[in-house]
């Protein structure tokens, strides 16, 4: 179980988040939905490790995780844009949680981790020859791949267009079930955040305002904002 | 449209003829000398070969990896960070690298260096930093700050994170700057002259030894062949490497330095402090050295030589005038034929135009010695030293021009003919105020090379119009404290008005980089 308590953070002096609490429960699925500029992503970047607190804490199961470094605390970040390593084949950016894990049975695990996505054999192919669809699949294949605690997904279907969106949205929640995985989706696309999620985390101006399910959310809304934005 | 042509061809030929008469031509003659009259089989011939041959790669294999290795510091804390004196922390680190070579080859030597390989690997480390710096960081610093994110939080440390995706990743500027730095010491030619002393040659050394000194010229002539070969193997390698790892990288368009933060502070500090003060030390030591005696003075007065070393300097800057006048005339006619013709035969020509660069400055002087008696003999002529330098120019004048041309659409200049301009006048009035800056850039880059020109003039430059570049090489090569005082005094007068120069082209530029 993940715990975000109380968060700042500020880069080059200025102030991005600011007194950020969320708790995600083993096997949930939280959306954090705000516009853009709101910190969504910066959120991510904090627990993932990324960025260093101003103040606060960030706990998995109780545990300060506060000075532990990005690539010891075993949580997968998809990132927008993908991010995918354009110097590797589509089973290398698969495989590279993996390997840095020093994993046994590595390619079978690729091939399996590639056919969660629907992309059973396309191991060996290049990442410039991909659709931006396909594209997105990868980078969700590499995300799941070392089979992180917590999955985080930054706009994961930002970049694509509206027809191909509506697909990913049906996939992409139904892979993050059939994995049973803890899971936090950052996008500003309110149907997306209610599509993929179990709960939202409504942000803006770098703080949490309001968090729930959907019909709670639109039963009793925090204040003016938050009503205008959710309906 | 038959005037235009005819235009056109008269516009062609001017730098076809000068490039073709005083380049190909030469060649031609070095190749026919060199593989008619073969020296090889006379006794110790190929064995001298074989040794040149090897020291020569050796030490530019040698040079190539402890250049990396000494610029990796720098190079990190410049792609890496953004923090106050970054830019002038780069240029900085360029100063060696626009030293004539006659200049870092008088600081070695006024560090105390003696005729050693460690003194000429340590001279090309010292020349060449600036290669790998500027090179590798162009790319580094717009690698996607977000992919190598995503490999640490895949679990890759910051040591996996470097060796798996940010090396592979600068695979290309890389493999650019090995390129140039292996080029640069194999055809190195000034530093290996005076810190090689006779017991270590470089192929171009041996090519200038051989010809001037012994008067060999069948010899010479088989080692340019030998020299020639080489350059274009490494060319050719280079080529198809690029070709191979193109690869579309989603490069950011602005940097992404971040500032230093904690340790990396101290990492930054130490690196650029470090590094910077390494560069310092021989050219500090230069001028403090040609500074400890009346060694300025003596420059106006010691006429030891011929001549008093300080007409050098009126020299230099005569043949530097004259020789930009060349190189920028030519080289602005040229990009004008290589920008208005596509096509195969100005992709040819275009390539005709750079071989000056590729092969080296040693080449081009020998050719002149060799070729230049035919149909009249010009070898004594006073305009060869200036008609070398701006051969050796040129292909940078047509690299700081062609691309300004290139940027013009062709719409503008169809637009300009539909409303009545003459080829010419299209020219003069879209053309020409476009190229007036690149072209002053390139004559100011034209300028600089001519006043440090040391390789071909070495072979032409006649005894009572030394240069100053071979001024310095007479004096250093005397014997005596204070001959060596003047070569350093004139070696500091020969780098302030060269840094003088640069620093005028590169405000003209804007700091905006240019390709090497």
């Amino acid at each position: 179980m993940l715990s975000v308590d109380r968060v700042d953070v500020a880069i080059d002096s200025k102030r991005i988040l600011e007194d950020v609490s969320l708790h995600v429960a083993d096997g949930e699925i939280v959306a954090i939905l705000g516009p853009s500029g709101s910190g969504k992503s910066t959120l991510l970047r904090a627990i993932a490790g990324l960025v260093d607190l101003a103040d606060g804490d960030v706990r998995w199961d109780g545990q300060t995780i506060v000075g532990t470094p990005p690539h010891r605390r075993y949580f997968g970040l998809m990132f927008q844009g993908y991010a995918l390593f354009p110097h590797m084949t589509v089973a290398g950016n698969v495989g590279f949680g993996l390997r840095m894990g020093r994993a046994d049975d590595i390619d079978r695990r690729v091939s399996e981790a590639l056919s969660w996505v629907g992309l059973d054999g396309f191991g060996p192919r290049q990442i410039d020859s991909l659709s931006g669809g396909e594209q997105q699949r990868v980078a969700l294949a590499r995300t799941l791949a070392p089979e992180p605690r917590l999955v985080m997904l930054d706009e994961p279907l930002g970049a694509l267009d509206r027809n191909l969106r509506q697909q990913l949205v049906t996939d992409t929640r139904a892979v993050l079930e059939d994995r049973e995985v803890t899971a936090i989706v950052v996008t500003h696309d309110r149907e997306e955040a209610v599509a993929l999620s179990d709960r939202l985390a409504l942000m803006r101006g770098g703080t949490i305002v309001q968090t729930g399910r959907l019909e709670e959310i639109l039963e009793t809304p925090a204040d003016d904002w938050v009503e205008n934005f959710i309906s | 449209m038959r005037r235009l042509r005819w235009g056109w061809v008269a516009v062609a030929a001017i730098p076809m003829v000068f490039i073709g008469y005083f380049f190909v031509y030469p060649l031609v003659r070095i190749l026919g000398l060199g593989l008619s009259e073969l020296s090889i089989g006379a006794s110790g011939v190929e064995e001298r070969l074989f040794r040149v041959g090897w020291f020569t790669v050796w030490q530019a294999v040698v040079s190539t990896i402890l250049t990396f290795l000494a610029a990796a510091p720098l190079t990190w804390a410049v792609s890496t960070f953004q923090f106050r004196g970054r830019r002038v922390a780069m240029a900085l680190a360029t100063v060696p690298f626009v030293m004539p070579t006659i200049v870092v080859g008088a600081a070695f030597v006024a560090l105390g260096f003696d005729e050693s390989v460690v003194a000429i690997l340590a001279a090309h480390v010292f020349f060449n930093v600036a290669v790998v710096v500027r090179t590798v960081s162009t790319l580094w610093s717009r690698i996607d700050p977000r992919i190598l994110d995503a490999g640490r939080v895949l679990g890759a440390s910051n040591w996996q994170v470097f060796r798996t995706l940010t090396l592979p990743l600068l695979r290309p500027a890389l493999a650019a700057a090995a390129s140039i730095v292996f080029l640069f010491t194999f055809t190195s030619f000034g530093v290996v002259l005076i810190l090689g002393g006779f017991q270590y040659a470089t192929l171009e050394v041996e090519i200038y030894r051989q010809a001037v000194d012994l008067f060999d010229l069948p010899l010479a002539a088989t080692l340019a062949v030998v020299q020639l070969v080489g350059v274009s193997g490494a060319l050719y390698w280079y080529s198809r490497y690029q070709e191979r790892t193109a690869v579309a990288w989603t490069l950011e368009r602005g940097t992404n330095l971040r500032r230093p933060r904690g340790r990396a502070k101290w990492g930054v500090a130490t690196a650029v402090i470090g590094s910077l003060g390494l560069l310092a030390i021989p050219l500090g030591v230069l001028v403090g050295r040609s500074l400890s005696a009346s060694f300025y003075r003596d420059l106006f007065s010691d006429d030891r030589v011929i001549g008093t070393p300080i007409a050098s300097v009126g020299n230099s800057l005569l043949f530097a005038i004259i020789a930009m006048v060349l190189a920028t005339s030519i080289g602005v006619l040229a990009a004008t034929v290589i920008t208005e013709r596509s096509g195969s035969l100005s992709r040819w020509f275009d390539l005709t135009l750079m071989l000056p660069l590729g092969t080296s400055a040693v080449t081009i002087g020998f050719g002149f010695m060799v070729a230049l008696d035919w149909p009249v003999d010009l070898r004594g002529s006073y305009w060869l030293v200036p008609i070398a330098h701006a051969l050796v120019a040129i292909p940078f004048v047509v690299r700081s021009t062609v691309p300004t041309l290139r940027s013009v659409p062709a719409e503008t200049r169809e637009a300009a003919a539909v409303l009545g301009a003459s080829p010419f006048r299209v020219w003069r009035e879209v053309d020409l105020p476009l190229i007036t800056r690149a072209g002053l850039i390139g004559a100011g880059f034209a300028f600089v090379i001519s006043l440090g020109e040391f390789g071909a003039t070495s072979f032409i430059a006649r005894p009572n119009t030394a240069t100053i570049p071979t001024m310095i090489f007479r004096l250093l090569g005397q014997p005596g404290a204070s001959s060596l005082g003047m070569a350093m005094a004139l070696s500091v007068v020969l780098a302030a008005l060269t840094a003088g120069v640069v620093l005028t082209i590169d405000r003209a530029r804007f700091g905006e980089l240019g390709s090497f």
